[in-house]
């Protein structure tokens, strides 16, 4: 906390103590967000028959796994940084939005690794 | 004990949600937190599942389209899809008020009524185009 100035005194009081890095992590994953996304929706519309075949042939292109691999990064940073937030809103007692992040990070990152790993084990042609 | 209390106990509380006056911008505003809150909760979990099943074969896939495929995962489909449609239209707007425009009252106020329409009407071309692909 700072010297006794306006802005000293209130800088890192918010629920979160500290901000501007998250907002703009927010903020580049969002529009990363919004072009995987847009490639994701458009794949779907595209695809029309989801059976197992098609969806296999879909993803082992290398353009499909790359674009998926990355939307799992920036989809899931910037849905972590989004629930974080919402911890830190509402969650009023400091052990319980300890406790929940901890748990939110195991869950994004133990669900991340787990979807990486299934497209490129798809993409390398595990299990045809 | 809050950083509200610790600091000052006698700080007020103000009034929360169900206080105000409903409005589009409040709409848009709360829609924008529950549909992002939802799809991490809902949307990404069935990502995952969808990916693993694929990458464990046909058999789990078979899995997750009969469960997918019934009416009430098809229900929570295209609930995941609104929720994306409007959180980007949503969150484009957030773009904008975040460079510092659209702050005028009346084409503040627009913007608030457009983007739950036009999430909406994503939401059905989207669908359209995939069942009649
Ligand atoms: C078109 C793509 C997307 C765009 C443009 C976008 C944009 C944004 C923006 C600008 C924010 C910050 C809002 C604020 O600071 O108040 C945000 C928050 C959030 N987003 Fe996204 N987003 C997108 C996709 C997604 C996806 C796919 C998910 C989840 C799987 C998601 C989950 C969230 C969550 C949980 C929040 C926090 C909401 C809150 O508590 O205020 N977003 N989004
Ligand atoms: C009906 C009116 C309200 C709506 C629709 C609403 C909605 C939201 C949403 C969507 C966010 C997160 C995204 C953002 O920052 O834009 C937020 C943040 C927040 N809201 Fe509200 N809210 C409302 C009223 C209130 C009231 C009355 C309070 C005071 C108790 C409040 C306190 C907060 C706080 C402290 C944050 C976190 C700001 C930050 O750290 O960035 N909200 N609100």
């Amino acid at each position: 906390m700072g010297n006794g100035t306006p802005i000293g005194r209130v800088r890192g009081l918010g629920t979160a103590h500290e901000g501007a890095h998250h907002w703009m992590q927010q903020r580049f994953t969002a529009i990363g967000n919004l072009v995987l996304m847009s490639y994701l929706v458009v794949s779907f519309a595209l695809l029309g028959d989801f059976g197992h075949a098609s969806v296999l042939k879909w993803l082992t292109s290398p353009i499909a796994a790359t674009a998926i691999i990355l939307l799992v990064i920036s989809v899931f940073w910037h849905a972590r940084l989004g629930l974080q937030v919402l911890v830190e809103d509402y969650m009023v007692d400091a052990g319980t939005k300890f406790g929940l992040t901890a748990l939110l990070n195991l869950a994004f990152i133990g669900g991340g690794a787990f979807a990486i790993f299934s497209v490129v084990s798809i993409a390398f042609g595990g299990k045809a | 004990m809050s950083q509200r209390d610790q600091q000052n106990p006698a700080r007020p509380l103000s009034p929360h949600l169900q206080i105000w006056r409903w409005g589009p911008h409040m709409l848009v505003s709360i829609l924008h937190r529950a549909t992002g809150d939802g799809m991490a909760l809902v949307g990404l979990p069935l990502l995952v599942w969808w990916l693993g099943a694929i990458a464990s074969g046909p058999e789990a896939y078979a899995t997750f389209q009969s469960v997918m495929g019934s009416p009430l995962g098809m229900l929570v489909l295209v609930g995941v899809s609104w929720a994306f449609f409007q959180h980007m239209t949503s969150g484009l707007r957030h773009f904008v008020l975040d460079i510092g425009a659209g702050y005028e009252l009346d084409i503040n106020r627009m913007w608030s009524v457009a983007a739950p329409i036009i999430g909406i009407l994503l939401t059905a071309a989207f669908w359209a185009a995939v069942l009649l692909k």
